[in-house]
């Protein structure tokens, strides 16, 4: 079946980080996840489809890191000295790290189909998807492209008030 | 026809100020209903505060207006008003619950912003705020697209002191110069929290690579001021009243109006000169 010749094949579970609000603390709960999933000996991808503010590689000290591709696709970007971490950001294909992503809707979902695609994550035991905020084109896009595999659910994050 | 339309509708519109940021829930939304209030203070002065933030709007709740519904007549949608010489409008206000979900693509949020500035009957206005969601997306293409036809005085853009934030707020920086939408200058929220007990300060967001200052010299646009944190404004904010009025001493409050009204000298020079030219 054709979940079975993708680049998702091999990720065990999927979680996506959520909000609606921003500057709740997503992409720092995502960021800390993953390094404590990764600490307990877990094979830990990071997909941050924040294609206008995305913050995971700073976070992750690799935002002067490239991407390369290869015969499935897209490397993503090892983190860390034992690269047990694995991150694609459109951060990394930006020329300027300033560069704004003025992006309308329809080109913004082409490009998270193809992140959700197209990027070779090889065997994972986590994938954490972190998004921006809001309830528009980008969860749209992912939710339905993600539909298929290992869906395991959502965090919600939220502040008090 | 269509911009001729919004032309028409916009013709009586002196000021227009949009509020961006790049980076959410820095203060956006707050800082827009705060200037709001403190323009509309001077009660010969018609105010207008627009949320275009579709998925996300604060506004009604900020300004005490939930549950509020927007009634239609025959000059097009009616703002609601806080006050006589303040008036709101938002999707808030067309949803049967607010924990409803809108959840639309681009295009049908471009459509609602046409709306929103096309039907609504907003009168004569000095002051036109518009508050945006975070990013460089639809609703900020569009609305730069659609007050095209009127003319946009400039930007205030919003940020925390954290490298985090600042690096989402020089791409929205970036889209401003894209765009040819000036800049009036940035605002620096939650700068600093001062212990109303021991009167420690501390940085809550500390600024490790020099913050909004830092930012602005690098960027050569101005720094409008610093807000510090204090808990109040969320209080306020959540029960829908002007912290401005609310805590009148607060250093927050002092910081603020410092700012609302180099906004609105920016704004006023701007007018100056553009009779100047004319």
């Amino acid at each position: 079946p054709l979940a079975e010749r993708t680049n998702l094949a091999g990720v065990r579970h999927i979680l996506l980080v959520l909000s609606g609000k921003g500057g709740v603390g997503k992409s720092t709960l995502s960021t800390q996840l993953a390094l404590a999933l990764r600490d307990a000996g877990k094979r830990v991808g990071i997909l941050d489809v924040d294609l206008c503010g995305p913050s995971i590689p700073r976070m992750l000290r690799v935002q002067d890191s490239a991407v390369h591709q290869c015969d499935s696709g897209w490397v993503p970007v090892p983190v860390g000295q034992d690269r047990a971490i694995a991150l694609m950001s459109i951060g990394f294909l930006l020329e300027r790290p300033d560069d704004a992503v003025v992006w309308r809707g329809p080109k913004k979902n082409a490009l998270i189909k193809q992140f959700v695609t197209d990027v070779a994550w090889g065997d994972l035991d986590f994938l954490i998807v972190d998004t921006p905020p809001g309830t528009s084109d980008e969860h749209i896009s992912t939710v339905e492209a993600l539909r298929p595999f290992q869906l395991l659910g959502a965090i919600l994050v939220t502040t008090p008030q | 026809a269509e911009a001729a339309e919004l032309r028409a509708r916009l013709r009586a519109v002196r000021h227009t100020v949009l509020v961006l940021s790049g980076k959410g829930g820095v203060g956006k939304s707050t800082f827009s209903a705060l200037l709001a209030h403190g323009l509309a203070a001077d009660e010969t002065k018609q105010v207008a505060l627009l949320d275009i933030d579709i998925c996300g709007p604060s506004i009604p709740k900020m300004m005490g207006l939930e549950g509020e519904q927007v009634h239609q007549s025959g000059s097009g949608w009616s703002p609601v008003y806080v006050e006589e010489n303040l008036g709101v409008m938002s999707v808030g206000f067309l949803l049967s619950s607010p924990d409803d979900a809108v959840i639309w693509r681009g295009p049908k949020k471009n459509g609602l912003i046409k709306q929103f500035l096309r039907d609504v009957d907003w009168g004569e206005v000095d002051y036109l705020i518009v508050d945006t969601p975070p990013g460089t997306s639809d609703e900020h293409l569009s609305i730069v697209q659609y007050l095209s036809a009127t003319h946009i005085d400039g930007a205030v853009i919003v940020t925390t002191p954290q490298e985090v934030s600042l690096q989402d707020v020089r791409k929205e920086i970036n889209f401003c110069r894209k765009v040819k939408l000036p800049i009036i200058g940035v605002v620096e929220n939650m700068s600093g929290f001062v212990c109303p007990k021991c009167k420690n300060e501390s940085q809550i967001f500390p600024p490790t690579t020099g913050g909004a200052e830092k930012m602005c010299q690098n960027l050569n646009v101005s720094l409008l001021g610093k807000v510090p944190l204090d808990p109040q404004i969320g209080k306020s904010c959540d029960r829908g009243q002007s912290f401005l009025a609310e805590a009148p001493e607060s250093p927050a409050t002092l910081s603020y109006r410092n700012i609302i009204q180099r906004i609105q000298e920016y704004c006023e020079q701007h007018h100056l000169q553009e009779e100047k030219i004319i």
